[in-house]
């Protein structure tokens, strides 16, 4: 096992900033940034609205990777949660229609975490039943069409803005907020770490490893949730077919860019979230580059491998100088 | 013999197969897809009206898109002995063995939708589809009709790549501005035919033109990424329908609710009817022995603001879209 | 026959004669300069410890690793196969603990997999089974060969490897660990084919735990220890006792033997006493007092019982039968936590898998079960870790003296401190250790004895489970043995001798009846 000390996440900040001049380059307004209608308004509050459901997902997602984990249903779960919404807002209250899409995804989250931590099963194959059976469920619930609303307390978690800074953003800037005071402020953190590390030394030491698991799948399934609820606001309708489609694989790249293991310990969620950046603000640079779509794959394939071949112990540490640190034999 | 040799031996002696039949004491069936999409579903429920006013028993099995499911359903269909089946085929190979069966059993097959692979074509009475070039052919030259020879900025936004519609539509529009050299494409990218990457994609083009000063008119090759799109000119303080002009494809009930506020200005129909025809051209074929053509193309209608779009959305809020 | 010994006058010829065999890993020396020689027709025991290079001479004899130094001749000719095949076609077969053939295939297919009889290309099915039912009916075994491999016991399935082994014209084969899940009659019946297989002439290498086993079949002994040879004597020329020394390690003496007069302490309080404690195929019930300021020791060879009775103890098994009091009160341990939540502590022998969390910390290790024991939601603040951090790596000396540095970088004697350290940082009643010097240098076993002894004066009751009788009788008020994962003997006060554990680890069962295991 490589050992490294703690990451300060020096790759990942430089890629964002490397990916963000290179969309200047190709569309020089990308910087500018102006007030309509009281709103932020500029390619760069692009980047952070569309990037916010995946921002959202990924700070559930890091955690459940850190338990050595993975939640292949978020796009689903967005998909029902979002479908709940849509349908709801229109004769309900907002804390109703927010009180029955955040439970539907605890309660997505709660049969994720029972089957991983319960009945044990391998957390890929218990989560791939969510995520085939959870657009089912949400083409249930909206009949196979899109549900549009015209609620504006709803269109506002979308479309709104607070402070200049659209919606979708202030609340994965809370979420990110809440998660970090509950999982660092307590001593979640350093169990899900230890849990992570060495499930069987964590239990042995105390460390009520089933039910941080349970969390930690509830806590992402109510981010998907609340990544759900922003999408169907942003269009204002639920369309249960595309709502999150293929985002859980975004969201698994976001925790990987930002540095988290696949095999589970530490983790950051700032860098997650990063991660989450670096996806979209790729995606919005080949928005602007006006490259015929056909190359958008593969421009995007061609970045992240630079993003994660730059933080690879042995490429990276070369890069970053700290060789000598990769290279040291354990005493 | 073929096919067609057979149709027009059992037209002229009448025997093979029950000529006179009236359509009330027919029996047709109809392997649909599923119900992926609102328009799918929209066809069906169009499909079943147009079999009552033809008071023609209609039955319909839902495949979840899968062949397996529709070959199962065409088997059960030529068990049954119904006198038609259609065919809203998942896939355009592996129907030959299938589609024999049905021939050996001397029931017309009748494609809706979508078509096959060529060297089925003797095995099916004739297909009943819309041509997704024309469609954006119709939208081009409406484009170019409207601008009236002012200089016009199209930005364009794609199905998912390499779908063939959204070749197609793209082919056609270019072909129905090929004329006009006001109006050209500035930008194309992919919106998935879903509203939510239609509003991304639109949001960029935006700011890539000027904050959107630059863009004269929008064509989106479903009416859903148009939808999106003009939430996002609204979001970026554009008005749509009026600054920028938009036609789309479709027609979709949520598009002629965007027309009557006159946040869009047109939509070219991929009409849920493609039943219809196919029901009067297998009652033509069984009363008077009528051949149809091999190609039934249903028409691609254009709706602008001054078609009454709030009617039209009533019309079709109920059909599932 | 240059480097072997002549054979003893009436002996059978030498089969399989190994000379200086070595390996080291990243070094460490798992086999340093090993002999062993095996004659036709013999039995032969390859005995010793944990990590004392048994595997590793076999996985070498067999080319599953390749050996630094050494030679190997086979009925004189030298071979030196480089796979476990090569090793077969030479005529070497190994049946591990863990049948490795395929549990869904059958019987017949298992037996010739990979060498089935075919005529053009295709398997010929009734030959196949043909060979198969007379293959089994050698070892008076009719059973349905059409059946899958799983649906019999592993005692037969042992056989059936076996068997497969042997058709492959093995002259020499390696048993390892084979009767380590059967129950005693399934040994007989394996024990059956073992001697018809020495009548052939077939030389068998067999590994085992069992001590009871060795005297009733084999011929002959070779130990290992800290990977060189220990000794090597047949049978009849090595009792129980001279066994058991050699496999711990132990020159009786009176110097060494006995330890330092230990003052008679008044008994104290009882922290934990359990009765009746036990589970079905894993230990046999026992009662245990643990008291404060003493030391109870638990003494036995590998597999004997010692782990899993610690482990019973701290809820990480769930006891089947039995009542535990703590503190007068009647408690029930069904996990660590609620162990923990009573004061319990516990250091595995598995320091990597079940110890440390390599990745984090030295500081975050040695908090982690106290912040388990009080809960998420009540963390150490950052400065309180440090302070905790600080007091253990001074008090315990722990190098280098970094809180943060990733554990696994240290080595196994600091990670062990460091072990140590998170369950003192909890205060606990009982400190239950598991093989605490264990792998670690020599400088840090003195260390950690001196801090055992300190712990007992501060009042802490001590569990310890140790190989090191030297060390174990130092410090121990009260010795356990255990063999056969029962505990058979209570040693207290003067008789904490090693003498008298050695004797008392090496005695043959009184009576005759088999020992328990695995139902």
């Amino acid at each position: 096992m490589a050992l490294r000390l703690p990451r300060i996440g020096t790759s990942q900040i430089v890629a964002l900033a490397v990916i963000l001049l290179a969309n200047w380059v190709v569309s020089p307004q990308f910087f500018d940034i102006r007030l309509q209608d009281g709103r932020l308004f500029g390619s760069l509050i692009d980047v952070l609205n569309r990037g916010a459901p995946v921002a959202l997902l990924s700070i559930g997602m890091v955690l459940v990777i850190a338990m050595r984990g993975i939640d292949l249903s978020v796009g689903a779960v967005m998909a029902i949660c979002g479908a709940i919404a849509a349908s709801l807002a229109d004769s309900h209250a907002l804390p109703v229609v927010l009180a029955a899409a955040l439970g539907a995804g605890l309660a997505c989250g709660l049969w994720n975490g029972l089957l991983v931590a319960v009945l044990g099963i391998q957390p890929i194959v218990a989560t791939l039943i969510l995520m085939v059976a959870g657009r089912g469920i949400a083409q249930l619930i909206t009949e196979g069409r899109i549900v549009t609303f015209t609620s504006p307390d709803l269109a506002f978690l979308g479309g709104g803005s607070v402070l200049g800074l659209p919606t979708p953003v202030v609340l994965t800037l809370g979420m990110m907020a809440l998660t970090l005071a509950i999982v660092r402020g307590s001593a979640l953190g350093l169990m899900i770490e230890a849990t992570g590390g060495n499930p069987r030394a964590s239990a042995l030491a105390g460390i009520g490893t089933r039910l941080i698991t349970v969390a930690v799948y509830m806590w992402s399934g109510l981010c998907a949730a609340l990544a759900g609820i922003v999408a169907s606001a942003d269009i204002l309708g639920a369309d249960a077919n595309n709502a999150g489609l293929w985002l859980e694989l975004d969201a698994i790249l976001a925790v990987v860019i930002g540095g988290t293991s696949l095999f589970g310990g530490r983790f950051s969620i700032i860098l997650a979230v990063v991660g989450a950046l670096i996806i979209q603000a790729m995606n919005t640079g080949i928005l602007l580059s006006g490259l015929p779509p056909e190359t958008n794959l593969v421009v995007k394939a061609v970045v992240v491998l630079a993003v994660l071949l730059a933080q690879s112990p042995r490429i990276g540490g070369h890069l970053a100088g700290l060789g000598v640190l990769f290279s040291r034999k354990k005493p | 013999m073929n096919f067609r040799a057979l149709l027009l031996a059992s037209a002229v002696s009448g025997t093979l197969f029950s000529v006179g039949a009236h359509a009330a004491d027919m029996t047709i069936g109809f392997s649909q897809i599923g119900s992926e999409s609102g328009w799918r579903a929209a066809e069906t429920t169009v499909s079943k009206a147009e079999a009552k006013k033809r008071d023609i028993t209609f039955k319909i099995a839902d495949a979840q898109q899968k062949q397996e499911n529709q070959i199962k359903a065409i088997r059960s269909f030529v068990a049954q002995g119904v006198d038609a089946i259609f065919l809203a085929p998942v896939v355009a190979t592996g129907w030959d063995s299938v589609l024999k069966e049905a021939k050996e059993a001397k029931i017309p097959v009748v494609l809706l939708d979508r078509d096959i692979d060529p060297a089925g074509k003797d095995l099916y009475l004739t297909a009943v589809t819309s041509d997704s070039v024309h469609e954006g052919k119709v939208a081009g030259e409406w484009l170019v009709k409207t601008v009236a020879g002012k200089p016009c900025n199209v930005v364009e936004l794609q199905g998912t790549v390499g779908a063939s519609v959204a070749t197609n539509r793209k082919k056609g529009f270019e072909d129905g501005i090929a004329g006009a050299s006001n109006v050209k494409i500035v930008r194309s990218q992919t919106g998935d035919f879903t509203r939510a990457k239609g509003k991304e994609v639109m949001e960029s083009f935006i700011k890539a033109e000027g904050g959107g000063k630059d863009i004269c008119a929008v064509y989106a090759h479903n009416d859903d990424m148009m939808v999106g799109a003009i939430q996002a000119m609204k979001e970026a303080g554009l008005k749509p329908g009026t600054e920028v002009l938009t036609v789309s494809i479709d027609a979709v009930p949520d598009i002629f609710k965007a027309m009557a506020a006159g946040e869009a200005n047109a939509t070219v129909e991929l009409t849920p009817n493609m039943a219809g025809p196919a029901f009067d051209a297998v009652i033509a074929f069984k009363e008077k022995g009528t051949v149809p053509p091999k190609w039934i193309q249903t028409e691609s209608k254009l709706y602008t603001q001054a078609d009454n779009p709030m009617s039209v959305y009533e019309a079709k809020k109920d059909l599932g879209y | 026959m240059l480097a072997t010994s002549p054979p003893a006058a009436g002996a059978a010829p030498d089969l399989l004669a190994l000379i200086g065999f070595s390996k080291s890993f990243a070094g460490f020396t798992a086999l340093d300069r090993v002999d062993f020689t095996l004659k036709v027709g013999e039995i032969h025991a390859l005995l010793g410890e944990n990590g004392a290079g048994k595997s590793t001479l076999i996985k070498a004899m067999t080319g599953v690793v390749a050996r630094d130094a050494g030679t190997m001749r086979l009925d004189g000719i030298e071979i030196a196969p480089r796979s476990a095949e090569e090793a077969v076609r030479a005529g070497i077969a190994t049946v591990y603990q863990e049948v490795n053939l395929a549990p869904n295939l059958s019987v017949a297919q298992n037996l010739f997999l990979g060498r089935q009889p075919t005529r053009f290309g295709l398997v010929r099915e009734g030959e196949m089974r043909r060979r198969a039912r007379a293959l089994l009916a050698e070892f008076g075994l009719s059973i349905d060969i059409a059946a899958p491999l799983e649906s019999y016991s592993v005692a037969i399935q042992h056989i059936i490897a076996i068997a497969r082994a042997v058709d492959q014209s093995a002259r020499v084969l390696i048993l390892d660990e084979p009767t380590a899940s059967l129950d005693a009659q399934e040994v007989e019946v394996l024990f059956a084919v073992m001697r018809q297989l020495k009548a052939r002439g077939i030389g068998i290498v067999f590994v085992t735990h069992f001590l009871d086993q060795v005297y009733a079949i084999c011929d002959r002994i070779t130990v290992l220890r800290n990977g060189r040879l220990a000794g090597s004597a047949p049978v009849a020329d090595l009792p129980r006792l001279d066994l058991v020394r050699l496999m711990l390690g132990r020159e009786l003496s009176a110097a060494t033997g006995r330890r330092p007069p230990h003052e008679a302490r008044a008994p104290s309080t009882a922290v934990a006493a359990f009765r009746g404690l036990g589970k079905t195929g894993y230990v046999v019930p026992f009662d245990l007092t643990l008291r404060a300021g003493h030391v109870v020791g638990l003494a036995g060879l590998l597999g004997s019982g010692r782990t899993e009775t610690v482990r019973l103890v701290f809820g990480a098994e769930r006891a089947d039968c039995g009542a535990a009091q703590v503190a007068g009160q009647k408690a029930s341990i069904g996990s660590p936590r609620e162990a923990m939540a009573l004061g319990f502590g516990y250091c595995p022998e598995e320091r990597k898998t079940e110890g440390i969390v390599a990745e984090l910390t030295v500081r975050e290790n040695i908090v982690l079960a106290l912040q388990a024991r009080r809960g998420a939601l009540a963390p150490l603040s950052r400065r309180e870790q440090d302070a905790i951090a600080a007091k253990f790596i001074r008090l315990l000396d722990i190098r280098p003296p970094d809180p943060e540095r990733p554990i696994g970088l240290l080595s196994g004697g600091n990670q062990q401190k460091a072990l140590l350290a998170r369950w003192l940082a909890t205060a606990p009643q009982l400190l239950i250790l598991d093989e605490p010097t264990r792998g670690i240098d020599v400088g840090a076993h003195a260390e950690i004895i001196k801090l055992i002894r300190d712990l007992c004066a501060e009042g802490m009751a001590l569990l310890v489970v140790s190989s090191e009788l030297d060390e174990l009788v130092t410090y121990a008020d009260e010795v356990i043995v255990l063999r056969e994962r029962a505990h058979v003997a209570r040693l207290t006060g003067a008789q904490v001798e090693v003498p008298a554990i050695l004797a008392a680890i090496a005695e043959v069962p009184s009576s005759a009846s088999p020992p328990v295991r695995a139902a």
